[in-house]
């Protein structure tokens, strides 16, 4: 069910004007009350009677997380401070958190925005839905409480913890549909099993699943593990929180509120718009919100907007799966090289297994590229067994690699098990270059 | 008219060949020939040994990337020219060889080679009567 078929599925033009109106009015808001934008514009030489259209957007300043930061804990609050209703923060793991206030307005647009992304999803006013995000200072559980409150939904609010209460809860009321980390559906699916709960006895169907990255191999194990349909659903605190973006029935990118949120994909280095169906980093605009307004802000994540409109009915933009976070950029000679994207050909390759390193050096002042790969002990074979043969294959790999990054790499087939495994994304990558 | 062989994938670094040589100690194979092929990065160890089935299985277990393909061991008269008299009879066939090494086997020399033309060779073999070895015939003590 579409939820605000009147925003949703809005002839793409008449968005744009309405987009335009919006932004004209954020600009001339903060412009007014938050000292930070003014004198960003004024140094640029801009005032809000520049911007007009959201083809404007381009000639206003971008904001960064540091600039968050540095405006701790209210520098860069608009409305005042009666008017604050909610104060949520990010974690502040390397260095400040980042405060945000939302007005009695904001958590109402951000209710129906969540609303949205469940009614997208199919929850209706019949279902028992359990929120097991973390209820707290982080968005994810009180944002997505509110929206299923709008559905008209019963909320169970089971916030994250005591796993083995949640399944029996799961089971014993016949909870339809929960919100949570796709990593936690998982664990959740664990300690099903542990607890010998069968997915037969469980009434599960729908799953909203954000807050982390997550690949299409997790979605097909969810859904199968927990007998639901597991859809994306996409926020950051610094613009609202979870329901900036949503899946729809057809699991293919999520759709942006962005009637609410306006997203822009740059290229990292240049900051130039990037056309649809290229990957940059994801900025957003709020275009309405009161409390903590955001001009172009840089989420650092990676992704492109899905060129064309989506099947279900929905005319707003449609979001790509994030792809990496900036933060993990290399330089290569001048060129823009993302881990994810080596990530994203050796995952095509049968023949390695899915770990891989970069190593970076500068020889004789030109950079080169050398990537590491190992081979599946499962997948080596006798066709394989010649130096001849892992050449041909190396050429292969080296020459999709080529076609993503659009440099040259030198690439290393390893034996199994000798590429150190992590979590981190920054230890795929090993850039000797620093060392001069 | 084949023997097996296992092929294994290594690093080329120091502890490497040591580490896959404890494995096959602990498995109770035996080696009977081996050889490498090097390159600057890597090298493919290939071994003719006892039980090369369990040797595989329990290699891969241990996550080590190993495969198995079928070579020919030839008898070799024990002459100069023994070598050549032999892979004349293939290269007279237009067969070609993908790699050889040899060993010996109770005093005679044993050509082992992999070829990707096996019909040919077998066809080869037999016109010219010349021993080819079976798994049978090796030495295995376990």
């Amino acid at each position: 069910m579409i939820w605000n078929p009147n925003k949703e599925c809005m002839p793409r033009e008449q968005m744009r004007l309405l987009q335009g109106k919006r932004l004209h009015k954020i600009v001339e808001y903060v412009y007014h009350n938050v000292p930070f934008y003014r004198n960003k514009l004024q140094e640029m030489d801009l005032s809000p009677e520049d911007i007009q259209t959201i083809d404007d957007i381009v000639k206003l300043p971008f904001t960064t997380k540091k600039d968050l930061r540095d405006n701790y804990p209210f520098g860069l609050q608009a409305a005042p401070q009666s008017e604050i209703i909610r104060i949520h923060a990010s974690s502040g793991t390397t260095g400040n958190p980042t405060i945000v206030g939302y007005t009695r307005k904001d958590i109402s647009i951000w209710s129906e925005c969540m609303a949205r992304s469940l009614s997208s999803y199919g929850v209706t006013s019949d279902d028992i839905f359990s929120v097991s995000y973390g209820y707290g200072l982080f968005t994810g559980g009180l944002g997505a409480h509110n929206g299923v409150e709008m559905i008209g939904a019963s909320v169970v609010p089971a916030s994250t913890g005591n796993t083995e209460k949640h399944a029996r809860l799961i089971r014993d009321l016949g909870i339809t549909g929960i919100a949570c980390t796709p990593s936690y559906a998982l664990y959740l699916a664990e300690t099903m099993d542990k607890l010998g709960i069968s997915k037969d006895e469980i009434k599960l169907r729908v799953g909203a699943f954000g807050a982390e990255p997550w690949t299409e191999n997790m979605r097909t194990e969810i859904q199968e593990r927990l007998g639901l349909k597991g859809f994306n659903l996409y926020g950051l605190s610094e613009v609202m929180g979870p329901s900036v973006s949503y899946e729809c029935d057809e699991q293919n990118g999520s759709h942006v509120n962005w009637d609410h949120f306006y997203p822009e994909i740059i290229d990292p280095v240049t900051l130039e718009p990037v056309p649809d169906g290229q990957t940059g980093e994801l900025v957003f605009t709020t275009l309405t919100k009161e409390g903590m307004p955001v001009i172009r802000y840089r989420t650092r994540d990676l992704c492109s907007l899905l060129p064309g409109e989506c099947p279900c009915g929905r005319t707003n933009v449609r979001m790509s799966a994030i792809q990496g976070r900036t933060d993990d950029m290399l330089i290569i000679r001048g060129i823009n090289v993302f881990p994810s994207q080596v990530e994203s050909v050796v995952l095509t390759m049968k023949e390695f297994a899915p770990v891989y390193m970069l190593i970076v050096d500068r020889v004789n002042n030109l950079d080169t590229l050398v990537v590491q790969v190992e081979l599946r002990p499962d997948v080596f074979n006798a066709t394989l067994d010649t130096p001849a043969a892992i050449d041909e294959l190396e050429q292969r790999f080296a020459g999709k690699l080529r076609s993503v990054l659009s440099i040259n790499a030198k690439v290393q087939i390893k034996a199994p098990g000798t590429i150190e495994r992590s979590q981190g994304k920054s230890t795929h990558v090993i850039d000797k270059r620093k060392l001069y | 008219m084949t023997i097996r062989q296992l092929s294994i994938f290594i690093e080329n670094q120091s502890g490497t060949l040591q580490k896959v040589l404890e494995l096959i100690r602990k498995s109770g194979i035996q080696i009977i020939a081996c050889t490498i092929a090097d390159t600057a990065e890597y090298g493919l160890f290939r071994i003719i040994c006892s039980e090369p089935d369990r040797a595989c299985e329990e290699l891969k277990e241990a996550g080590v990337a190993v495969a198995i393909s079928d070579v020919f061991a030839i008898e070799l008269d024990n002459q100069p020219g023994g070598a050549a008299n032999v892979v004349s009879v293939f290269s007279g066939a237009g067969i070609g060889i993908t790699y050889m090494y040899a060993f010996l086997l109770d005093g005679r020399g044993i050509l082992i080679f992999k070829t990707t033309q096996a019909a040919e060779t077998e066809a080869a073999i037999r016109a010219h009567g010349l021993h080819a070895l079976s798994e049978a015939d090796l030495p295995v003590n376990a």
